[in-house]
């Protein structure tokens, strides 16, 4: 029977030979992830199962993101209770402030998934690695409790849907670009419950920073996984970090999907996300006058070395409109350490940027750029529903670097023609 | 299980970061989070809410983020149940999780307003609207879903099962 490649990763999963869409199955699990948000509610719910130890110490991962390096009080109690857990149960993947990053950056760069993995987040975003071809979805924090305590999930097999992505890009478009404009088509309901299987020449050509962030946002359609074969490129970024095997799928030629879409490259301009959805993107060319009040270059979508290099590129001898807040945060400390090496920090500090150590902070409204009533952000983020950086009636458009850093020298959102 | 309450009403796509914003998420005390549900959607809706109503609201609700807080504080809020059009799919799992009943149901949604009476009976599928007399249908909870709600959850339904 022929599969997805996502049908292919949940059977060898499930110790089956075949399994089909809809059918409910329990997969054994390569890892188990969770944060300083959702890891103190799993931990809790995790005591109560009386399982006492993680099912294997080598494979729970716990990274403080979100409101570290702490934020108050109460954020620092929440990031304890991940340390004091970590150390209780011999983790051997906890990241300490000033050791960690983002987590969805730092767990591919630290090869902790590999193409062919399941992996199960306590994070919406955990659907980033798909992008390696691995089965990657979000869970709340329960269903993190009981996988550290069973090393299992069960899961109703997804339909696929095939985006077929073809034609050359022009300058400046990058993987934000390609969801972003594939969100706006379908809506964020549009591949609700399935998963959204990314092909075509044009995936092929893109650089695995830009396919983590397409995959990233394969939630925001509302998908359980976005999903991208591997290829040599994916293997080369794989082998060097990878300390244990790993196994490749593929789609079957004749596999079947709900759906199939095809776009054209040259269809697709540079994309910015108006308030308050994902989906209500506007090609550049579109979008009007809107001045701004902020610019976020960073988070789990577009916090990358290749972000921040097309960011550099085009603040290079340029200063960011004075009214306007530049905030930059690489996403792990390697990113961090390499940007800095290759020069990109003085291009920022320049630039009149503020530049920031690895934390989700203000793409979720936390804190390092928190935006007041009536202000306007670019964000190279992933949500921009009503509140999310800040106060209700603030806003934020979603954008990738090379609008955000445009839209920075000009205080007002542009793309980097415009300068 | 049966419920009854009155209706709340709300749109498509009521999202996560709506439910309990993240300037809230420094704790995840039920009864603290139960204070901000909804705050930037409905700034009435904490003042209006009493134990046992229900939230009606169109497609795609609990869009966003994986946070089991959104749930939480919705239960916490007093909400005995939610029915929608449909729902995202990580909100749907953790709300079975912790415990939150809801129902699928597009003629229900578009059959009820806000301030109606209604009933809600899980185990039949059945959603009655007695404001108004119409009954409608959505899909029953299979009985292990059932008994997971019954007991407030998943952890608690695996501790009593594994006798722990």
């Amino acid at each position: 029977m022929s599969m997805t490649i996502t049908e292919k990763i949940l059977a060898a999963h499930a110790g089956k030979d075949t399994v089909s869409p809809g059918e409910l199955i329990n997969v054994r699990l390569d890892l188990v992830l969770g944060n300083d948000i959702t890891a103190p509610v799993a931990i809790r719910e995790f005591n109560k199962t009386g399982a006492g130890k993680v099912f294997d110490k080598s494979k729970v991962v716990l990274v403080p993101d979100h409101f570290t390096p702490n934020k108050d009080i109460e954020s620092a109690e929440q990031a304890k209770i991940l340390r004091e857990f970590a150390y209780e149960q011999e983790l051997e993947n906890y990241f300490e402030v000033g050791r960690m990053g983002v987590e969805h950056a730092l767990l591919p760069e630290q090869g902790l998934v590999l193409p062919g993995d399941v992996v199960i987040g306590a994070d919406s975003h955990t659907c980033t690695y798909g992008a390696l071809g691995a089965f990657a979805t979000g869970v709340g924090s329960t269903d993190m409790a009981a996988g550290m305590a069973t090393g299992e999930a069960w899961f109703k097999v997804p339909e696929s849907i095939k985006f077929v992505f073809k034609g050359e890009l022009d300058k400046w478009i990058s993987g934000k670009d390609l969801i972003l404009y594939t969100i706006g088509r379908i809506g964020v309901d549009g591949a609700l419950y399935r998963a959204m299987e990314l092909t075509g020449e044009v995936i092929e050509g893109l650089s695995m920073d830009s396919r983590f962030s397409m995959a990233n946002m394969a939630i925001e359609a509302g998908a359980k996984n976005g999903i991208i074969a591997p290829d040599d490129t994916t293997l080369e970024y794989v082998r060097p970090r990878a300390k244990r095997d790993f196994q490749v799928f593929e789609s079957d030629e004749d596999a079947q999907y709900a759906q199939v879409f095809e776009f054209n490259g040259a269809d697709i301009e540079l994309q910015v996300a108006f308030p308050h959805l994902p989906s209500n993107t506007k090609g550049i060319s579109e979008v009007g006058d809107v001045r701004i009040d902020q610019v976020v270059i960073g988070s789990c979508t577009n916090g990358r070395l290749e972000d921040l290099r097309t960011a550099a590129q085009i603040l290079k001898g340029k200063k960011a409109d004075p009214r306007i807040r530049l905030i930059i945060i690489p996403a792990t400390q390697r990113i961090y350490r390499a940007a800095m090496s290759e020069g990109l920090f003085d291009v920022f500090l320049d630039a009149g940027a503020a530049i920031s150590t690895p934390t989700c902070g203000p793409c979720l409204g936390g804190h390092m750029g928190i935006l007041a009533a009536g202000e306007r952000a670019v964000a190279t983020t992933n949500r921009n529903f009503v509140g999310r950086m800040g106060h209700p009636k603030s806003e934020v458009y979603l954008a990738g670097p090379a609008v955000a850093a445009a839209s920075a020298v000009l205080g007002k959102i542009a793309g980097p023609e415009e300068l | 299980m049966i419920f009854q309450g009155k209706a709340h009403k709300y749109g498509r796509d009521v999202d996560t970061d709506v439910i309990i914003p993240a300037r809230y998420l420094s704790t995840s005390d039920p009864n603290e989070l139960a204070k901000h549900c909804l705050e930037d959607l409905d700034a009435d809706f904490l003042d209006k809410v009493q134990k046992g109503d229900i939230i009606v609201a169109e497609e795609n609700f609990g869009c966003g983020s994986s946070r089991e807080h959104a749930p939480i504080a919705i239960k916490a809020a007093g909400i005995s149940c939610v029915i929608a059009k449909s729902f995202a799919r990580i909100f749907y799992r953790n709300a079975i999780n912790i415990g939150l009943p809801i129902l699928e149901s597009s003629e229900a949604v578009d059959g009820i307003k806000a301030g109606d009476e209604i009933k809600v009976d899980t185990e039949k599928g059945e959603i009655s609207n007695l404001s108004t007399g119409k009954m409608f249908k959505a899909v029953p909870f299979p009985q292990f879903i059932e008994k997971i709600i019954e007991k407030e959850g998943l952890i608690n339904y695996v501790k009593e099962k594994v006798g722990k």
